[in-house]
């Protein structure tokens, strides 16, 4: 398990892994809002949360077909498979280092990025909050729409199309946490409801996913 | 007495759909066309909405049919993951164009009734909103549907992403109602029709979503019959490669 | 121990592709798969692997015994040999990868990065990957694809000292290991038979 761990981080870090791709596109992103709205700290102020939220969710969404295509086109998914680690577990395992590569660099970035788009000062610990809290539901979720289109050709914009979808409550939850937290208002409400439906995605997705992975395998 | 898992089987349900699609088909295009005559032109204006309000009887059916049709294609994965019936996971298949095209119906008789009614085309109001998620699975669906080529591996991917899809679009539902309300509060635009609805619009309704129900009822038996047929074409070309 | 399998059938991509294959391993013999491309070998191999379910029939192995290797060797470009080895010891939980290493003559190349091997040299370490995961029953797919006569050889002996230690070997090949106790198996008259027609309609299966 921990070996499945290292080799994916290593995977991703050495040369060729992709590791910083997403970071630098939530990067460009939120260059490129303001370009495209206008410089007024005003208006910025307004859709940060949002934006800053949005581009999380793409740049995650970038790196999900790598989390099993590479294993399935060398073979190594066939000998993960039949290896006595369960299969649930591999897809957690790789989700974690999903998470570990993409969204928690997302996370320690973002105040950054908040600082390009005006972000009220308040809002700057729930956005840390929130995406620490929601980014690893985006990356379980998105390792299940990375098993259901792991055979697929085309899969990468098949997975956009599934995935997006299923990111709605997460996205809602967790801008609604920022904007709460930028006009000063409580954000338990929202906050919490994004905690249970990241509990509820790690808890039951993986699941899911080893059904798929297997059937895709079969 | 015949099991209600009998008709799982290609063939048996082929020859009942044989008769029963006809009918059902007829009583299909009867009761819509019943209902929609009816509501049209037999039902007085509304003292507010004047005549647009008549679009309620295309609307509301349409709309009611694009949520059970999800409901259905859900209980089919079911059927399909739990019992490994074909018939099921080829009815769930055939059922979500409907749905679809049931949300679109939904989708745009709402907008253009609510241009002369909120003077705008769209309005971001969590039932609208859901809908358009909606819109989103069922689009999902159908493309991993066509994208996977043999068709048990599709079925069985399909059924779990319907239901991984219902629960998070049951979440979506919830987060597009929570959305709303904490960003807008108080700038609502009320879609609840029949508040106070007299049993001369009400009666035409009800018969319009039975008329509706039976359309949905005749697409998804002639889906479900082509995609048997079909399979059963594939099998027939796999049959003479192995020979 | 014995591996034991009793009238399988097996189907790739919803056809049936072999019917009636029986057959029993034990400990320290080795069976060899033959029969024409597209005859079922790799489909049966991957059904006693366990990665796709059986039409019918049993498959008798004690849990946790098969060590499955594929067409593809499963190996990472960007990692040397020998993180290659020790990742699959790992997750096997056997920490032993010098001998396998030894074994299959890739001490020299340990450090290398897997990218910079041949065909023969990958394929070399996807057979090492056999040897750290202690199994004792091997399933193996065209062990010998790309393999120079001296890598053969050298295969054939871990095999063969597998064997001695009391594994055993179901593979499919159609190169001569040097095993002359390995029993053959043609698997050409267990192509699966047409289902009957009956009057021309469809079952629950559409076949």
């Amino acid at each position: 398990m921990t070996a499945l761990l290292m080799r994916d981080l290593r995977l991703a870090f050495r040369a060729g892994g992709g590791f910083g791709l997403g970071l630098a596109f939530f990067l460009i992103l939120a260059v490129l809002v303001p370009l495209g709205v206008g410089p007024e700290p005003q208006t910025l102020a307004v859709i940060a949360p949002g934006i800053l939220w949005v581009g999380a969710l793409l740049a995650c969404l970038l790196s999900l077909d790598r989390i099993f295509a590479l294993d399935f086109e060398d073979g190594s998914l066939d000998l993960l498979a039949t290896a006595p680690v369960p299969l649930e577990a591999a897809v957690s395992i790789k989700a974690l280092a999903h998470w570990l590569t993409t969204g928690l660099p997302l996370v320690l970035i973002s105040p950054v990025l908040g600082l390009l788009l005006f972000l009220p000062a308040e809002a700057y610990v729930w956005l840390i909050v929130s995406l620490g809290v929601g980014t690893p539901a985006l990356s379980v979720i998105g390792t299940f729409g990375a098993a259901l289109t792991v055979g697929l050709k085309r899969g990468g914009l098949l997975l956009s199309l599934l995935v997006l979808p299923l990111y709605i409550p997460t996205l809602v939850f967790g801008a609604e946490v920022v904007s709460r937290g930028a006009m000063g208002l409580a954000v338990n409400t929202p906050l919490a409801l994004l905690a249970g439906i990241t509990a509820g995605a790690v808890a039951i997705l993986p699941f899911a996913s080893a059904h798929v992975l297997r059937i895709n395998l079969r | 007495m015949a099991s209600f898992w009998e008709y799982a089987n290609p063939l048996k349900f082929m020859r009942t759909t044989d008769w029963l699609l006809p009918i059902v088909a007829t009583a299909a295009v009867l009761v819509t066309a019943t209902g929609l005559i009816w509501g049209f032109f037999f039902t007085p204006d509304d003292f507010r909405q004047g005549s647009t309000v008549k679009i309620v009887f295309i609307h509301v059916p349409a709309a009611m049919m694009a949520i059970n049709a999800w409901v259905m294609m859900l209980v089919a994965s079911l059927v399909w993951l739990i019992r490994r019936h074909h018939v099921s996971a080829l009815a769930a298949k055939a059922a979500a164009p409907v749905g679809l095209v049931m949300t679109l119906i939904g989708l745009v008789t709402g907008a253009v009734w609510g241009q002369p009614m909120w003077g705008t085309w769209w309005a971001w109001d969590p039932r609208l909103t859901s809908f358009l998620i909606l819109m989103l699975f069922y689009l999902g669906y159908i493309a991993l549907w066509s994208a996977i080529d043999d068709p048990d591996t599709g079925a069985d991917l399909t059924a779990v992403l319907c239901l991984v899809g219902s629960v998070f679009a049951v979440l979506s539902r919830y987060a597009a109602i929570f959305w709303n309300q904490g960003l807008h509060q108080g700038a609502s635009l009320s879609v609840a029709p029949g508040t106070r609805m007299d049993w001369a619009y009400k009666a035409p309704l009800y018969t319009c979503m039975v008329g509706f129900g039976l359309i949905f009822l005749t697409l998804v038996l002639a889906g479900t019959r082509t995609e048997i047929r079909a399979r059963r074409m594939k099998a027939l070309v796999a049959r003479e490669r192995m020979a | 121990m014995v591996l034991n399998v009793r009238d399988l059938a097996c189907a790739r991509g919803g056809l049936p592709l072999l019917e009636g294959v029986s057959f029993s391993v034990t400990s320290g013999a080795a069976l060899v798969l033959r029969g024409p491309n597209g005859c079922g070998k790799t489909t049966l191999l991957r059904t006693i692997a366990g990665l796709q379910p059986a039409l019918s029939g049993e498959i008798d192995c004690p849990p946790d015994a098969i060590a499955y290797a594929a067409h593809a060797d499963g190996i990472k470009a960007t990692l040397t040999v020998a993180e290659n080895l020790r990742f699959w010891a790992a997750i096997y939980g056997t920490c032993e990868t010098s001998t396998a290493l030894e074994r299959m003559n890739l001490c020299a190349l340990a450090e290398r990065a897997a990218q910079n091997l041949s065909a023969g040299q990958k394929r070399r370490l996807g057979l090492a990957r056999l040897m750290v995961t202690g199994r004792p029953v091997w399933v193996l797919d065209e062990p010998t694809v790309s393999l120079d006569v001296a890598s053969v050889a050298l295969f054939g002996d871990v095999v063969r000292a597998h064997l001695a230690g009391g594994g055993m070997a179901v593979m499919a090949t159609h190169i001569d290991l040097g095993l002359p106790e390995a029993e053959i198996l043609d698997l050409t008259p267990f192509k699966a038979r047409l289902p009957e027609t009956g009057s021309g309609d469809f079952d629950e299966a559409f076949l």
